[in-house]
């Protein structure tokens, strides 16, 4: 896995990948994303070429449950989403609605037990990693597939030097020496702009600052330039002006080795300059999933549309803040039909007893909207009412 | 950290001091003196006991002689016993080795058996190897001392007929196992519980599952990154946990016999020789604050977050 040729650089015409993605429950949705794929097959040698539109990943109706004392609580329940090379997904959700947890199943690091994949597919270039033996699970973490955590402070190991870390992922995947590796550390660290980067290299993580410390784990996530990084609410613990640095250096690195990015998030604010594609969670489901810009400018589910109106806005001051009335449901007791349906403005009969599919959204024309998916039975409304 | 051993080092003079003076404080206020006990049960002549007291010093007030005692001690002079005349660091330096070999191999047993046991225990958590430690060090924990020495003693050495009953001769290592393994059993109990509660606690960290994400393979995080974390706690434990073992080691050497500082502090406070039990106990406070020092410092090492100034 280690011959692998120089990568093409980010003069190639990327980041408008917007709409390349077919949605996995929209049948009539395709769009293949052939320039996308040309780049990654150019830039990587000894890999099957892949086929016209593939994913670089692929989730195919996840559930994952977790054995707890009031029962089994279900996180995920048939998650569909996928990710193209090059091509960021912000996966949007409150805290609970499993959109984690989804992340560490395709990683491989779910804590089992108490967690439980009940069923599901995890397609890596094609692969299911779900049935791959455990040892080629762990030679793709870090090589091919890495996760920057929230919180870096905790995250990184406190009694080991960020060159230590940096460096163990050339000396675990890459059998490099101490001092090779000490050396790829510091371009690393020099990579995501960390000054004086040699002088720190054997510094502690506690000697970082916060956003420094952020732009290590960022830095250990693409040591190996994998091919798809989740990043799981990476700025969420920074103060705001880092969050915007620390997003930018991220995009800005995707693009140049033309990752896929897995984006987790509750924020919607920063999914709004990043992301291309936007997949909503709401208890366990996608609920909606839309390329950023329509997402935004017209979404198709009443939950989206719900968190979209509780942005505080200039233009409204004074008036009160809108909120989705209730709580999230309890995952170990979900509600029948639509999980949202207690919480919904929208909600009828139907909503209680019928659980909706994801729905192709179709624009005025009846035409279906490429990568547009609505997990409601009244998207219609939502959509144009 | 050059500073702060300097520190330290000097902190250790009053310490010094105060024990010495609390011990011959404690060997004044016990009742009867070495010099009457010279004659046992004989009839004594007051004049020459009092003429002898005044030899030795011991007419003189308290702290005179105590000033004296530490006079002397800054010279090299740990005093001479009264009833065998010997010098007492002759006493210590033949006793010493005896007891250090003994609290050093029962402080090795704690260390790999202690540490070993709780990071099993703690890797399993539940698990039925977790619970059978759990019972065991829980067992060991709660039987006292000298139970669980005349329980070896009965089991290995006159059942088994593993070991001797008792130690012959202090030097020979295979011999003072089975009185180390004694020594050794609660400290090693202790070690065991608080290892596996760190490893359990550590192996749910946010930095475990960093290093599963970044592909290190089990025996890796866990060497590595687990272990470092783990030890921290242990070690500041093992620190306190040697003069626990010194002390320990006087009730185990009168089980086995040993001839170590146990058996000198014995005899000498049966002759109520004051000089001897000051210069024994002063000595192991001595050991005791130096390795405290050393556990201290290595728990810089291992832990960067702490920097000592």
């Amino acid at each position: 896995m280690s011959d692998r040729t120089e990568r093409p650089t980010a003069d190639e015409p990327n980041a408008t990948t917007g709409t390349t993605g077919p949605v996995e429950a929209a049948p009539s949705a395709t769009g293949p994303a052939e320039e996308v794929v040309e780049i990654t097959k150019s830039g990587r040698a000894g890999h099957p070429a892949t086929g016209g539109g593939e994913p670089l990943l692929e989730v195919r109706d996840l559930a994952v449950e977790f054995r707890t004392r009031e029962g089994v609580a279900r996180a995920v329940n048939g998650v569909n989403y996928s990710v193209h090379a090059g091509e960021t997904l912000a996966v949007l959700g409150e805290s609970g609605s499993g959109k984690s947890v989804t992340a560490q199943a395709i990683m491989g690091i779910l804590d089992t037990p108490p967690g439980r994949i009940a069923a599901g597919r995890v397609l890596f270039r094609g692969r299911d990693l779900l049935v791959a033996p455990e040892e080629e699970r762990r030679r793709l973490r870090g090589e091919r597939m890495s996760m920057i955590f929230q919180d870096a402070l905790s995250s990184l190991n406190p009694v080991l030097s960020v060159g230590y870390q940096l460096g163990e992922m050339f000396r675990v995947h890459r059998g490099a020496s101490r001092r090779e590796a000490r050396e790829r550390a510091v371009d690393l660290m020099e990579r995501v702009r960390i000054p004086a980067a040699r002088e720190r290299v054997n510094d502690y993580p506690h000697q970082f600052s916060g956003g420094m410390r952020q732009r290590i784990m960022i830095a250990m996530a693409l040591a190996l330039e994998p091919d798809l990084i989740i990043a799981d609410e990476p700025t969420t613990a920074l103060d705001v002006t880092v969050q915007a640095q620390v997003m930018e250096l991220l995009a800005e690195l995707q693009r140049e080795f033309h990752m896929g990015l897995i984006l987790i998030t509750h924020d919607l604010g920063v999914v709004a300059d990043v992301a291309d594609r936007i997949a909503v969670m709401y208890a366990g489901r996608i609920v909606e999933t839309a390329p950023v810009k329509e997402l935004y400018a017209a979404p198709a589910h009443p939950y989206t549309k719900g968190l979209l109106e509780s942005i505080p806005r200039l233009d409204h001051k004074g008036k009160e803040l809108y909120a989705i009335k209730g709580l999230p449901p309890s995952l170990t007791a979900l509600p029948t039909g639509c999980s949202f349906h207690p919480r919904c403005p929208m909600a009828t009969e139907r909503c209680t007893t019928e659980r909706p599919p994801l729905h192709t959204v179709l624009d005025a024309s009846e035409a279906p909207v490429e990568g547009r998916g609505s997990a409601c039975h009244y998207w219609k409304e939502t959509l144009h009412g | 950290m050059g500073r702060y051993v300097v520190r330290r080092l000097l902190q250790m003079i009053p310490v010094f001091i105060g024990a010495t003076l609390l011990v011959f404080l404690m060997m004044y206020a016990l009742p009867g003196d070495p010099v009457r006990a010279l004659w046992g049960e004989r009839s004594v002549d007051e004049a020459q006991i009092a003429a002898m007291k005044a030899d030795l010093g011991l007419d003189l007030p308290l702290w005179q002689q105590y000033l004296n005692y530490l006079l002397g001690l800054f010279r090299g002079d740990f005093g001479t016993q009264i009833a065998s005349g010997r010098p007492v660091i002759d006493v210590i330096t033949s006793a010493l080795p005896a007891t250090l070999r003994l609290t050093a191999l029962a402080f090795l047993i704690t260390v790999v058996l202690g540490v070993g046991l709780g990071v099993i225990a703690g890797l399993r958590r539940g698990g039925k190897t977790d619970r059978a430690i759990l019972f065991v060090t829980l067992l060991f924990i709660s039987v006292p001392v000298f139970v669980i020495g005349y329980l070896y003693q009965v089991f290995f050495a006159h059942n088994l007929g593993w070991a001797r009953p008792t130690v012959q001769d202090p030097t020979a290592w295979s011999q003072l196992l089975l009185p180390a393994l004694v020594l050794a059993s609660l400290s090693l109990a202790y070690v065991a519980r608080l290892t596996r509660t760190s490893v359990a606690e550590n192996k749910r960290a946010d930095y475990m599952r960093t290093a599963r994400a970044k592909g290190l393979t089990g025996r890796r995080a866990v060497s590595v990154h687990l272990m470092r974390n783990s030890l921290i706690p242990v070690v500041t434990f093992l620190g306190v946990d040697i003069g626990n073992l010194m002390a320990g080691a006087i009730v185990t050497e009168g089980i086995f016999n040993v001839n170590g500082i146990g058996s000198a502090v014995y005899r000498a406070l049966s002759y109520r020789e004051g000089a001897t039990v000051v210069g024994i106990v002063t000595f192991m406070i001595l050991v005791y604050l130096v390795v405290t020092l050393l556990v201290d410092l290595l728990y810089a090492v291992l832990d960067p977050r702490i920097r000592y100034a």
